[in-house]
C-alpha cells in the first residue's frame, strides 16, 4: 500500500490528461509526466540520503510532486506553514532532519545552512534539466511506512506532528473516491493552503478520479471567481470565510447569480458555516451541490459528509429540525463509526452533547515521539464536542476543551452562539468562558453587527434567556468590527477569550 | 504460495494484471488470476502458462474483487485478462457507491 499506486494507476489510465496547473503560473503536468517527473525526484531525494522531505511554500506544481516523489523515496512528506516565522520555521526544521527541503527561493540560503538540512528552491526541484537520476526500483508496499506528516496548529505549546502512514490516506481514498470517476472534462479548483489535510486530500483524491486541479495559491474571491470561470471549473472546496468572502464579492459586484454554470459541485469545511452565508450561497449557486465535511487532521481529512440532497431537503424543510440539518455536518462515511461519549467515557443518547470520538481504517491519532491517542478498542477522542441526532447527523459544538463550567454546570459556546445568530442585527457571534470569583466561569460573547444595523445587548441577552436559561446569559458582551479568524476559517477562540481577560 | 498480507502487491501469471490486498482474512487463501495462481513482484512466471477459458472475464483498473463472504478484497492496479479466484472460487465485482465530492 502506498500513495504512489494511486498516481500509478491514474497515468496508467490516462496517461494524457491534465493532472495539476499552478493557476497563477499557468504551468501544467498530464498524469503520465507528473508520474515521470516523480521518478527523478525520488532519486533527487535519496542522493542526498535525506530522511524526509520538507516543503515550504505557496501550493504549485512542486506540491503533489513532493508528496508523491517523498512516497516513492520511502521518505515521510512534511508540508510546513509557510506563514509561521522564520524562528518557528527553524524549530520545525530540527525535527524533521536530516531533511530535503524545496522552498521559494528567498529562503533558500537561510535554512539550507541549517545543519542536516539540503535546501533547494522550487523552480531548480521543477527543473527537469536539474533532476536527471531517477530512482531504482519500485516504491515500497509496506501500509506501515510514514507517508505525511503533518504538523497541527496546536493553541499551545509546541505543534505536535500528526503522522499519517499510507495505510490511513490510502483507505481514506479508496471509500471514499471511486477511480477514474471524474469525465474528462472536470476541473476542481483547490485554494486550501498546501499544509493543510484538506490540500493533501485534495491532491489524492483528484490524482485518483482523474479530474484536473486548478492550484490557487494565495485565495482571494476576485481570483477565486476568474479562476473558476477561465477554466470551467466543475468543483471546489472552500473554508467557511472563503465562501463568505466570495458571496460578498459576488453581491458586491451586484451578481443574483454566480454565472458559473459549469461549478457542479462546492464543497465547505474546517470550520462551521454560518447559516445566512450558506442559504445566500445556495441562492447565488442555484445549481450547484453543495457539500460539508468534516475531518480532522489525524483522520486523514473527512469522516463525515452532508451531501446535496440533505441540504436541498433542511432548506426545504418546515420542521425546526429538519432545518437544523443545515448546520449540521451530515453523516459518517462508509467505514466510520462515530460516539459521542461523556466525561466518563459512557456513550450517550441521541441529542445529548458529549466529545465525539470516531474509528476507522483511515483515523491515526498518532503523533510522532507522543505515541497514539487512540484506544485499545480503536477508538479516537477528537477533543471535538458535538451531538448526533436519530438518524446520525452529527453537529459540531466547538473543542471539547471550550466548554465553559460555570457552577459546576456545562455550557456549550456553540449552542449560545447559534441563538445569538438568529437575531436579525448580528452577523456573527463568538461565546467564550472568563474566570469568575462567584461562579468560576461565566460566558462573555463577542457579537459582530450586520452592516448599518445597531445592535441592543439587552434583547441579545433577553434572546438567550428565552430561547436556553439564565446560566447561558452573556455576563460579559462586546460588540467588534470583525472576529478573529485563521486562514482555513477556524475561529480564533483563544485570541476572543485573550481580549476579555485583557483589564478594560 | 505468496502469504497475502494487507497493503500487499501481486501479479497475474498469464495476463497483465495486478491487484492489491485491501483486506485479507487470516486462512490460508490461494489467489489465482485466469486460473493461475498469483505471483510477488519480480517472481519468475511458469513456462507456458495461459488464461484458463473459465477464468477469463477479466479485470478492471480500479475495481475491487471480493470473496463471496467478504473476507478478502483486492483491489485491480492493472488490468487484464484473467479473472480472480481464491482457492478455486470466482470473485465477484463489489459494487461501491459514489459519494459527493469532498475535497
Amino acid at each position: 500500500m502506498n500513495v504512489m499506486m494511486l498516481l500509478e494507476m491514474a497515468s496508467g489510465a490516462f496517461p494524457h490528461r491534465p493532472a495539476f496547473t499552478d493557476g497563477e503560473r499557468g504551468l501544467s503536468y498530464t498524469y503520465s509526466e507528473l508520474f515521470e517527473a516523480a521518478r527523478l525526484r525520488a532519486g533527487s531525494i535519496q542522493a542526498q540520503g535525506a530522511s524526509r522531505m520538507a516543503k515550504l511554500d505557496v501550493s504549485n506544481l512542486g506540491t503533489p510532486l513532493g508528496l508523491f516523489a517523498s512516497a516513492w523515496a520511502g521518505v515521510p512528506y512534511v508540508p510546513l506553514n509557510y506563514r509561521l516565522t522564520n524562528d518557528e520555521i527553524e524549530a520545525l526544521l530540527k525535527r524533521v532532519t536530516p531533511a530535503y527541503l524545496v522552498t521559494s527561493s528567498d529562503r533558500v540560503d537561510a535554512f539550507g545552512a541549517l545543519q542536516d538540512v539540503y535546501a533547494v528552491a522550487t523552480d531548480s526541484f521543477l527543473d527537469s534539466a536539474q533532476n536527471l537520476t531517477a530512482i531504482e526500483g519500485e516504491w515500497g508496499m509496506d501500509p506501515d511506512e510514514i507517508a505525511v506528516l503533518l504538523f497541527t496548529s496546536g493553541t499551545t505549546g509546541e505543534p505536535k506532528a500528526a503522522v499519517l502512514r499510507h495505510k490511513h490516506l490510502v483507505s481514506y481514498i479508496l471509500s471514499s473516491v471511486e477511480f477514474a470517476s471524474a469525465p474528462e472534462e472536470d476541473a476542481s479548483l483547490v485554494c486550501v493552503p498546501p499544509y493543510h489535510i484538506a490540500g493533501i486530500a485534495a491532491i489524492m483524491s483528484s490524482v485518483y478520479s482523474g479530474r484536473h486541479v486548478i492550484q490557487l495559491p494565495n485565495f482571494s474571491a476576485e481570483r477565486w471567481i476568474e479562476l473558476a470561470r477561465q477554466h470551467n471549473v466543475t468543483t471546489a472546496f472552500v473554508v467557511p470565510t472563503m465562501l463568505a468572502r466570495i458571496v460578498e464579492t459576488l453581491e458586491a459586484q451586484g451578481a443574483t447569480t454566480a454565472d458559473m454554470p459549469y461549478l457542479n459541485s462546492l464543497a465547505y469545511g474546517g470550520g462551521k458555516m454560518p447559516l445566512s452565508v450558506i442559504e445566500k450561497a445556495m441562492t447565488l449557486f442555484p445549481n450547484t451541490d453543495f457539500s460539508n465535511a468534516y475531518g480532522l487532521t489525524e483522520t486523514s481529512s473527512t469522516i463525515c459528509v452532508l451531501g446535496p440532497d440533505a441540504h436541498r431537503e433542511a432548506v426545504a424543510s418546515t420542521t425546526e429540525t429538519g432545518r437544523r440539518r443545515l448546520v449540521s455536518v451530515g453523516q459518517a462515511l462508509p467505514g466510520i463509526e462515530i460516539e459521542i461519549r461523556d466525561d466518563e467515557g459512557q456513550v450517550l443518547g441521541a441529542g445529548e452533547r458529549g466529545e465525539i470520538y470516531v474509528r476507522g481504517e483511515q483515523v491515526s491519532g498518532e503523533y510522532e515521539g507522543k505515541g497514539s491517542v487512540v484506544d485499545a478498542e480503536g477508538w479516537f477522542p477528537t477533543r471535538d464536542a458535538g451531538s448526533m441526532d436519530e438518524e446520525g447527523y452529527l453537529f459540531l459544538e466547538g473543542r471539547a476543551d471550550d466548554v465553559i463550567v460555570r457552577g459546576g454546570e456545562n455550557l456549550s459556546p456553540g449552542e449560545i452562539e447559534d441563538v445569538l445568530l438568529t437575531h436579525s442585527a448580528v452577523a456573527d457571534a463568538a461565546v467564550v468562558g472568563v474566570p469568575d470569583d462567584q461562579w468560576g466561569e461565566v460566558v462573555a460573547a463577542a457579537v459582530v453587527a450586520k452592516a448599518g444595523v445597531d445592535i441592543d445587548m439587552q434583547a441579545l441577552k433577553d434572546l438567550v434567556k428565552e430561547q436556553l436559561r439564565s446560566s447561558r446569559v452573556p455576563a460579559h458582551m462586546e460588540v467588534w468590527a470583525e472576529l478573529p479568524y485563521n486562514e482555513t476559517g477556524k475561529l480564533l477562540r483563544r485570541v476572543v477569550k485573550a481580549s476579555f481577560l485583557e483589564p478594560l | 504460495m505468496p502469504t497475502l498480507k494487507t497493503g500487499g502487491r501481486l501479479k497475474s501469471a498469464v495476463c497483465a494484471g495486478e491487484i492489491m490486498v485491501v483486506t485479507a482474512s487470516a486462512d490460508d487463501v490461494e489467489l489465482s488470476c485466469g486460473g493461475v495462481a498469483m505471483l510477488e513482484a519480480g517472481a519468475e512466471a511458469p513456462a507456458g502458462a495461459e488464461v484458463h477459458p473459465d477464468h477469463a472475464v477479466g479485470i478492471a483498473m480500479g475495481k475491487r474483487y471480493i470473496t463471496e463472504d467478504e473476507s478478502l478484497e483486492v483491489l485491480c492496479v492493472k488490468a487484464g485478462d484473467g479473472s480472480l479466484a481464491a482457492n478455486g472460487q470466482l470473485l465477484l465485482q463489489k459494487d461501491t457507491k459514489q459519494l459527493p465530492k469532498t475535497d
